[in-house]
């Protein structure tokens, strides 16, 4: 199963690799890995986006845990939370297209951030499954690059993930 | 060195004296010149140079499975460190306290392809509990803090601090932190009480309980805490290759080790048991074999262990207790001394169960008038030594033989490399158990193979005066190896023959010790009695036993199999 994996860590250079090395020294999977800086800058939050039986994910979170330089982790999973991923998508519009893509970009409720003779720079958000669904929805002829940020997420309500 | 504004060098050097370091393992270098300056103008610690780093990190390593104590290495950059990798990579796959320090390239310098540069952080960081590049002098001393507190709390296990040479010439004001805290690091101690309270319950219960013991009740300290524990309970006990002398061997209720080459009953006790105690060991594939064999005869699991990420591992546990080993068996003591323990009428047929499988006496082997046994060696130095000696090992067929032959009675007297078998710890690690005990007599039990490997620390054993007993069971094969193409790859030695071998006795005397080769089995006993004899004391003496090429470790579980479906000596 997938699972959201939040983790807040102290901001020291060579705390990502320890994270991803871990995350390939042991075999996990690895969806996404998403990482900066939070309000108190000596700390950095982490999402990751992972799959695997119910064991692995607890040997995950228990591995994580154990990172000298981790201070807390919480599996978004355990409970209520959002999930949201940027996604920026250049597509052509042309003749062609144009109508077409305005429209696409108008039921997704993107946003057109760049604009050419020739094509838009849409910018979508939502979850993972969202922007999957948007890219299926559209032409793949008429994708010229995209570029996504892998997904974040936070806990709802009272859930809150803080030293 | 009284002032208080001093070179970094300095600053690593008064860090290591308030850590009341002893010994300092090492290997000078380029990068450790400005250390290495101030190491030879203090006193209060020991510098041992070795030979080869992998030798400083490991005799650091046997300084500590000796002492319970920090090890300490001090390595240069570059060559150094990676030398040192396979050292640190044994330490933490045994949970080894040891805090490595090595030199780095100066910090302009670092990403340019430096001379002696490499990447000790990035490269080590697979095999550290943790590591630190310090950037700043002021951050030193605070990093050497933390270095030994994470070490030596929790699960114990290396930290490496790289230290650019630049830092290490620069002056600043030193003080040693009296304490520190991380808010990422908070090991618990304490057992929960709720979840002991239902083992114990549990335990008291069982028709057919069993005790497993590992590395962390030694490592732990906590032996006589589980040797008070299975006395009063009654209850049979086995160990894992770490655990031995957790519980003392010669104990009635010491089934022998167990796992690949462990006893018949040990094994057959942990496959057939209704409920289990582990404490402070993580059901690796050595010692239960196949989890999935392991569990098809239905067993309830508690499993005292101070790292969450050991529970639940390989098997899924009932009852898991995160806590510090010691401080969980002082609970179960004190709730079971309240106890009125009702002997439980039932158990009469576990007991009879396990006498049965002990009567097949499994580690009977034949004895030979010709042939020198290895297990005959292992067995008359358990003699000449009273059991009372530090053994070390290194890894293969002799350090099997060690295990099951040397009954441990106490706690860190057996000393290998269980985790990552790394084959060359052995010397090494008799050079960490000699310093440590100057008084004490230290075997290294080991092979012709595993010998060559750090046969250059003959040369430190000399400088630093080491009377190590080296036993060498040389039958002229990589014995393990030899033994797995015997039993699956139809007899094909490949590359497992030890051609060209040294002549010990010259090699053992060309450094200065003594050397003896020992052929016949009459003469194994009186030998021993030589290299352990008053006139020999301070000598180093190099046995080299030419033993039986084909002798096999027995029973044997072959890899991937359960813990019942053991091959014994008599079967083959």
């Amino acid at each position: 199963m997938r699972h959201i994996i939040s983790l807040l860590m102290e901001n020291e250079s060579g705390a990502l690799s320890r994270v991803s090395g871990l995350f390939s020294a042991r075999g996990y999977n690895i969806e996404s890995l998403t990482v900066a800086p939070t309000e108190d800058a000596t700390l950095s939050r982490m999402t990751i986006v992972t799959s695997g039986s119910d064991e692995i994910i607890e040997q995950i979170i228990k591995q994580l845990n154990k990172l000298i330089d981790v201070v807390k982790v919480l599996d978004l999973n355990d409970g209520r939370f959002i999930e949201r991923e940027l996604m920026i998508v250049k597509v052509k519009a042309n003749a062609q297209y144009r109508d077409e893509m305005k429209r696409m970009c108008d039921i997704f409720r993107g946003r057109i951030i760049d604009v050419s003779d020739n094509s838009f720079t849409i910018e979508i958000t939502g979850s993972s499954s969202k922007l999957d669904a948007y890219i299926e929805s559209i032409d793949k002829a008429a994708i010229l690059e995209t570029v996504r940020t892998g997904a974040s997420g936070i806990g709802r309500g009272e859930r809150i993930l803080k030293v | 060195m009284s002032s208080n504004y001093i070179s970094g060098a300095e600053i690593v050097i008064r860090c290591l004296h308030e850590e009341k370091v002893k010994f300092v393992f090492g290997y000078p270098g380029g990068a450790v010149l400005n250390i290495y300056d101030a190491v030879f103008q203090q006193n209060k610690f020991k510098h041992i140079l070795v030979r080869h780093e992998q030798a400083a990190v490991h005799a650091a390593d046997g300084y500590s499975r000796s002492t319970g104590k920090v090890g300490v290495a001090l390595v240069t950059s570059g060559p150094g460190a990676t030398n040192a990798v396979t050292g640190i990579a044994t330490a933490y796959m045994d949970s080894i306290p040891l805090v490595i320090i090595s030199g780095q390239v100066p910090t302009f310098a670092i990403g340019q392809d430096a001379f002696q540069e490499c990447d000790t952080v990035g490269i080590t960081r697979p095999c550290v509990k943790h590591n630190f590049l310090v950037k700043d002098i002021k951050d030193i001393a605070s990093t050497m803090k933390k270095a030994f507190y994470v070490a030596s709390s929790g699960r114990p296990g290396p930290v490496l601090v790289d230290i650019p040479k630049d830092i290490t010439a620069e002056k600043c004001d030193f003080s040693y932190p009296k304490s520190i805290h991380l808010r990422s690091y908070n090991p618990i101690i304490k057992g929960h009480s709720g979840q002991i309270k239902k083992a114990l319950s549990l335990l008291l219960n069982a028709k057919r309980p069993m005790v497993y013991s590992g590395g962390g009740v030694v490592l732990g300290n906590a032996s006589a805490q589980l040797t008070k524990f299975v006395r009063a309970i009654g209850y049979p006990v086995t160990s894992t290759l770490m655990g031995l002398g957790g519980f003392p061997a010669s104990d009635k209720q010491f089934l022998g080790m167990l796992g690949m080459h462990g006893t018949y009953e040990a094994n057959m006790a942990m496959q057939e048991c209704d409920v289990l105690l582990a404490v402070g060991a993580r059901f690796d594939d050595r010692v239960i074999g196949n989890p999935e064999h392991f569990l098809s005869k239905p067993k309830t699991i508690i499993h005292i262990d101070i790292d969450p990420s050991s529970i639940s591992k390989r098997v899924k546990i009932d009852i898991p207790i995160v806590g510090d080993v010691i401080s969980v068996l002082i609970e179960l003591n004190d709730l079971l001394s309240k106890e009125k323990t009702k002997q439980n009428a039932s158990r009469k047929d576990w007991f009879k169960d396990i006498n049965q499988w002990r009567s097949m006496n499994c580690l009977n082997f034949k004895n030979d008038k010709k042939l020198i046994k290895p297990q005959f060696v292992i067995q008359s130095l358990y003699k000449v030594t009273k059991g009372d000696a530090f053994i070390t090992s290194d890894v293969g067929q002799h350090q099997m033989w060690a295990a099951q032959y040397y009954p441990f009675n106490k706690p860190r007297r057996w000393i290998n490399s269980g985790g990552l078998g790394t084959m060359g710890v052995g010397l090494p690690y008799a050079m960490g158990a000699q310093l440590a005990f100057p008084d004490e007599k230290i075997a290294c039990v080991t092979g012709e193979a595993s010998i060559q490997m750090c046969i250059q620390e003959l040369s430190t054993c000399k400088q630093f005066h080491l009377p190590i007993k080296i036993i060498n069971l040389n039958n002229r094969y990589m014995g393990m190896v030899r033994q797995w193409q015997e039993f699956f790859y139809e007899n094909r030695y490949a590359e497992s023959y030890m051609d060209a071998l040294p002549d010990f006795v010259k090699l053992a005397e060309s450094y200065g010790h003594i050397g003896m080769k020992i052929e016949k089995p009459s003469d194994v006993e009186p030998a021993l009695k030589e290299a352990f004899s008053q006139k020999l004391k301070e000598r180093l003496v190099f046995m080299d036993f030419i033993t039986d090429q084909k002798e096999n470790v027995f029973p044997m579980i072959p890899n991937g199999k359960g813990l019942s479906e053991m091959i014994t000596a008599e079967e083959l």
